[in-house]
């Protein structure tokens, strides 16, 4: 792709706006791309002082520094503020980034809506935080909130996280559309759909995912509501409901919710390895259908959550079978990262590692998830550290090693400064190795049999636990360096060149660093 | 020096580090694989994970191994000039075939499984398991013997007062007892919250469900106490409602039958007693930490906003007949469930006891329910 940019000329009449007014009022995709990211890096803190005081209670065996009350809340808190408060916004952020710039549009669709579904998030978990300081405290019933520990044993905040996850799911709603009605309408001419940055792919079929299942989940959602305060029984099976139910309408979200959180970390790491292989991506079209293959496929696999609740033997084969094929098209995609890498010419910049250690962490994720798929294996598997380890190999250094791997790849073009390479790798590989400590050993503890949302455990499990919240707690001390690196660069450091990287491609490096407040308002021309 | 540091640390401290490192010395380094259980079940289901252990490491170390050769020998000074494909069908097509054959091979040997573990017809002995917040029920169906099985660990040892025992957290005030070489049946269920019934041996995990009736089976040859976990989140003591089951042989299970039976006898008779209200009260206390505390708490305040205090409340003490009726009725969309499986000497010493406990006698009426009362409650009224 290459492109002929004239259009920094008159940025400055257009400058943002001074003071508060500039964050609360902007329509520009830049600053509410910058909003979201600071967002969802101080919810990550937050989230991540939930995982230390989990961490530190399970450090050794007995109730030392919580009540099993508390640590409850902490671990359902945990949860919905690392995917609702930490992953999607963070995507949601580089997709306002970048998005628009890698297409060649001038900003969003839809910027009004852009900036509204920002500012109604901060209220969201506002709501869910202040839940903590309720009589009866934050909710207690996991972040899967299954009926009817959530409906009539919950405490009398659980109607605060309904409304909160409402209001998170608007804001995820109109965030998808913003993104669908960019990429459908505003791609620079030459921009065929197939010849989309895979970051924007990703983002599109994110997005479509993201309208299909956050409106189920409102229904979830209500449907509490409901059996709460007005007297039906959806879940109750006293009054004729079902509680199974609820598992299921909650997974047909919560399966594409897994896949929402992981399709742009595949876009944003085929444009990594790409760029610092320095060779063309292997494979662009099969990358495509393969992330479209496991959007369809997403939708027909729910119960694999659910294979202890009694289903049908037809079902339970139907599910295992459904979720195995899943691999085929996520193997299709490590294999063609590999493949891009394959004879390149391969540096290990900052971005880089996070983007190798992604795939090889990610794939191991993968593949413990196809262990998870074969019932009567998950039998024993279900709801214990196995499971733990599986979901946050793919979540932390899957998701969350993608999103840093972003951040330093893109942050020359946000700031115009380079991010300091020394404290970039430094951070990389504190958590690289806290990563690796604080997860691997809860396979064993999994397979050892340590079910998973106890505050306490037999003896047998102590050992790995201890190595366990030691590397979590180096883990979590080592993203306030990732806080301090992003600070350092943004106040300042060694000018980017527009290019900032040798290998790199795709029209956001066509324009100045840092990117000036308004780019493309006339369309480039792509061949 | 090094022992005089130890001299100054306060002993309470000392004491602290050494219930923490305690636990080190039992802790189990090789822990690392799941059990192979000892059933012909588990067995299987342990090889079926050993066999795709061993796949997705061949996997794991093939394609591991082409990367970091790259990320080895395809660097920018090894290699300055990168090769510019970007795709190869022959491979493309390979690589997605060969995936799916391999899935097959895993998909098969597991759904064969499957199917044998999904056998549900009626076993010999047929146990009915019953999860309560945060304990179990076991009713054995055939011979009408039943009782709750509840965390037996003091929970001394969970606060690290006391040093914690070999089974910490992983023993029950009463097992189940089946006998070897008999097809065992459980019909597991739930009376309030999800729960679910693991028990790692057997390779049986069901999920207990209000309303539902899952089923499992096992059928064990090998004499022995195996021991398993609640793994359903289920509130507050989620961690604290261990299962233990005992397995015999038929004789010994037959005369463990013989002596439920008998307990079941005496207790009948217990009803009809006459009841001083000092034994009552020392009965319900007895009652009331095996089934009550967790949520009103040892000293009846509840937890603010959750639990209510049974302390001052006025049911508790001016109502004696609402009082009767919450035990067996629960209450409605709250927590309360109805106690009316406990029996009636239970229920009564256990409200006899809150009414009498903790300065209630004093400010309220303080009047005595006895076993008689409960009896009356349950007569159907016309």
């Amino acid at each position: 792709m290459s492109a002929v940019i004239e259009n920094h000329h008159d940025d400055h009449h257009h400058g943002p706006a001074k003071g508060i007014t500039r964050w609360l009022y902007t329509t520009n995709h830049k600053d509410i791309g910058t909003l979201y990211l600071w967002f969802s890096f101080a919810m990550f803190l937050i989230g991540g002082a939930m995982a230390m005081v989990i961490r530190a209670e399970l450090f050794s065996p007995g109730m030392q520094i919580v009540e099993p009350e508390f640590y409850n809340q902490m671990i359902t808190l945990h949860g919905l503020i690392m995917i609702f408060g930490g992953v999607m916004p963070a995507f949601v952020g580089l997709a306002n980034w970048l998005v628009p710039m890698m297409i060649g549009a001038p900003d969003m669709a839809l910027p009004r809506m852009n900036n509204l579904s920002f500012w109604i998030l901060p209220f969201a978990f506002f709501i869910l935080l202040s839940s903590l300081f309720m009589e009866g405290g934050a909710p207690n019933f996991g972040w899967t909130f299954y009926a009817p520990l959530s409906t009539t044993y919950a405490p009398p905040s659980v109607t605060f996280f309904i409304f909160s996850v409402h209001i998170m799911g608007a804001s995820s709603i109109m965030g998808s559309i913003n993104v669908v009605v960019t990429i459908m309408n505003m791609r620079a001419p030459g921009v065929g759909l197939m010849k989309m940055p895979l970051f924007v792919w990703s983002w599109l079929i994110t997005a479509y995912l993201l309208i299909a299942v956050m409106p189920v989940l409102a229904g979830a959602v209500t449907m509490m509501l409901m059996d709460i305060h007005f007297g039906t029984s959806f879940f109750n099976a006293a009054g004729g409901g079902d509680p199974v139910l609820f598992q299921h309408i909650f997974w047909f979200f919560g399966h594409p919710e897994v896949y929402i959180m992981i399709l742009p970390a595949f876009g944003i790491v085929s444009h990594i390895i790409e760029t610092f292989s320095r060779k063309p991506l292997f494979g662009y079209a099969s990358m495509v259908w393969a992330m479209l293959s496991i959007a369809i496929l997403s939708f027909v696999v729910w119960a694999h959550h659910m294979f202890t609740v009694g289903m049908p033997l037809a079902a339970e084969i139907f599910f295992m079978w459904a979720t195995m094929l899943i691999a085929v098209p996520t193997g299709v995609k490590v294999f063609n990262w590999v493949a891009t890498m394959f004879r390149g010419s391969i540096t290990f910049e900052t971005p880089m590692l996070f983007a190798c250690a992604f795939v090889v962490l990610f794939t191991i994720g993968g593949l413990s998830g196809l262990m998870l798929a074969i019932v009567p294996a998950d039998f024993q598997y279900h709801d214990t550290y196995f499971v733990v380890a599986h979901f946050h190999y793919v979540l932390v250094p899957g998701a969350i090693f993608s999103i840093m791997a972003a951040v330093y790849f893109w942050i020359p073009k946000w700031s115009g400064n380079m991010y300091d390479e020394r404290l970039g790798k430094l951070h990389f590989w504190l958590s690289f190795i806290g990563v690796n400590v604080t997860f691997f050993p809860q396979h064993f503890i999994g397979l050892a049999g340590m079910p998973r949302r106890y505050p306490d455990y037999a003896l047998q499990f102590a050992d790995w636990n201890m190595v366990s919240s030691v590397g979590a707690f180096l883990f979590g001390f080592s993203q306030l360096l990732f806080l301090f690196i992003v600070v350092k660069t943004v106040m300042g450091g060694k000018k980017a060149t527009d290019q900032v990287w040798e290998g790199a491609k795709g029209l956001e490096w066509t324009v100045a660093s840092p990117a000036p407040y308004h780019t493309f308002s006339t369309p480039p021309k792509v061949d | 020096m090094f022992l005089n540091f130890f001299k100054y640390l306060n002993k309470k401290i000392l004491f602290v580090i050494l219930f923490i490192t305690a636990p080190l010395i039992n802790a189990d380094w090789f822990a690392l694989n799941m059990t192979r259980g000892i059933t012909d079940i588990s067995n299987e289901v342990f090889e079926l994970h050993m066999l795709i252990f061993w796949i997705c490491v061949v996997i794991g170390v093939l394609v591991f191994g082409v990367m970091f050769y790259s990320m080895y020998a395809h660097t920018r000074e090894k290699n300055p000039v990168p090769a510019t494909f970007d795709d190869n069908h022959k491979l493309e097509i390979a690589w997605t075939i060969i995936p799916f054959l391999i899935l097959i091979a895993m998909a098969v040997p597991a759904s064969k499984t499957l199917i044998k573990m999904y056998d549900d017809t009626a076993g010999d002995i047929n146990i009915q398991v019953t999860g309560y917040q945060w304990k179990w029920q076991y009713r054995y169906l055939e011979d009408d013997v039943s009782f709750f099985s509840n965390l037996a660990t003091d929970w001394d040892e969970i606060n690290n007062l006391v040093p914690k025992g070999e089974n910490y957290l992983q023993e029950v005030d009463e097992m189940v007892v089946i006998p070897t070489g008999k097809k065992v049946r459980f019909l597991i269920t739930a009376n309030d919250v999800i729960h679910s019934w693991w028990m790692p041996a057997f390779a049986i995990k069901q999920d207990a469900i209000p309303g539902f009736v899952n089923t499992a089976w096992t059928k064990v040859d090998v004499p022995g106490i195996y021991r398993g976990k609640c793994t359903e989140l289920c509130g507050k003591n989620h961690g604290f409602m261990p299962i233990v089951v005992k397995v015999v042989e038929q004789n010994e299970y037959e005369e463990w039958v013989g002596i439920k039976k008998e307990e079941a006898q005496k207790l009948a008779e217990l009803t009809t007693k006459e009841w001083t209200a000092e034994e009552l009260v020392s009965r319900g206390q007895s009652v009331y930490e095996v089934n009550c505390v967790a949520c009103h708490q040892t000293n009846g305040q509840g937890i603010a906003g959750i639990f209510p205090a049974l302390v001052g409340s006025d049911i508790v003490l001016n109502n004696k007949e609402r009082n009767i009726e919450i035990l067996m009725e629960g209450v409605q969309g709250a927590a309360m469930n109805s106690f009316s499986y406990l029996s009636e000497v239970e229920i009564a010493s256990v409200i006899t006891y809150t009414r009498q406990s903790w300065g209630n006698d004093e400010k309220g009426d303080g009047e005595v329910v006895v076993p008689k009362d409960i009896v009356d409650y349950k007569e159907p009224k016309i």
